[in-house]
């Protein structure tokens, strides 16, 4: 079962610089939000940066991860 | 893309993301979405009086995997506008606050506005709806 903290840290891991606040939105342990703020977003679209946060987590999206609700930004 | 003749799902996802200028991929229909993310999604269309052409996911669990495959995006919704993907609910929701979407739309409808694409001889549902 996945949790925010865990998510947090695989983003933060994963990404070079980047700062992630993501919390349990329904508090299922399935449903997640993230906020996630990135040097290395700059200059790409939101698919594209969207993209570089789902590669994470490849099929667990969809599956013990129902959904991951993003917002991305470079700095 | 080399298997098309024997992937007909795939080539039918194919060929609705390519004749129709704004598709939206979901669970559920328009009127009655079946998820809170292809609900909200909607609504931003609608909300911009879009003519958009939907497609119900659910109903064979292979147009989600065929259509994922072709467009690397894991989760549905997905909103396609002139055969590129432009995202789920989220980025769809944040380009309609932003008034991007407006935009992109706006470009888009007025090239397809007299000619809503239907894709025949289907193996999907598609609906074009004008809201």
């Amino acid at each position: 079962m996945p949790d925010a903290a865990t998510i947090k840290a695989r983003i933060e891991a994963a990404i070079p610089g980047a700062q992630a606040e993501v919390e349990d939105w329904t508090g299922g342990g399935d449903h997640f939000r993230a906020t996630v703020v990135a040097d290395a977003f700059a200059g790409l679209s939101r698919i594209q940066q969207h993209r570089l946060v789902y590669e994470i987590f490849g099929a667990e999206i969809g599956g013990p991860i129902h959904a991951l609700s993003l917002k991305t930004h470079s700095q | 893309m080399t298997d098309q003749h024997d992937n007909p799902i795939r080539q039918a996802v194919a060929d609705a993301i390519a004749s129709n200028d704004v598709i939206l991929f979901m669970k559920g229909t328009p009127e009655a979405p079946a998820c809170g993310f292809s609900a909200r999604t909607v609504g931003a269309l609608q909300a911009l009086d879009t003519r958009f052409a939907a497609v119900d996911i659910l109903p064979d669990a292979r147009i989600r995997q065929e259509l994922t495959a072709l467009s690397q995006w894991p989760t549905i919704p997905q909103l396609f506008v002139g055969g590129e993907l432009v995202g789920g609910c989220d980025i769809v929701t944040e380009m309609f606050e932003t008034g991007e979407l407006a935009e992109l739309l706006g470009a888009e409808g007025q090239a397809q506005a007299s000619d809503p694409a239907v894709a025949d001889g289907s193996t999907l549902q598609i609906e074009n709806r004008l809201s």
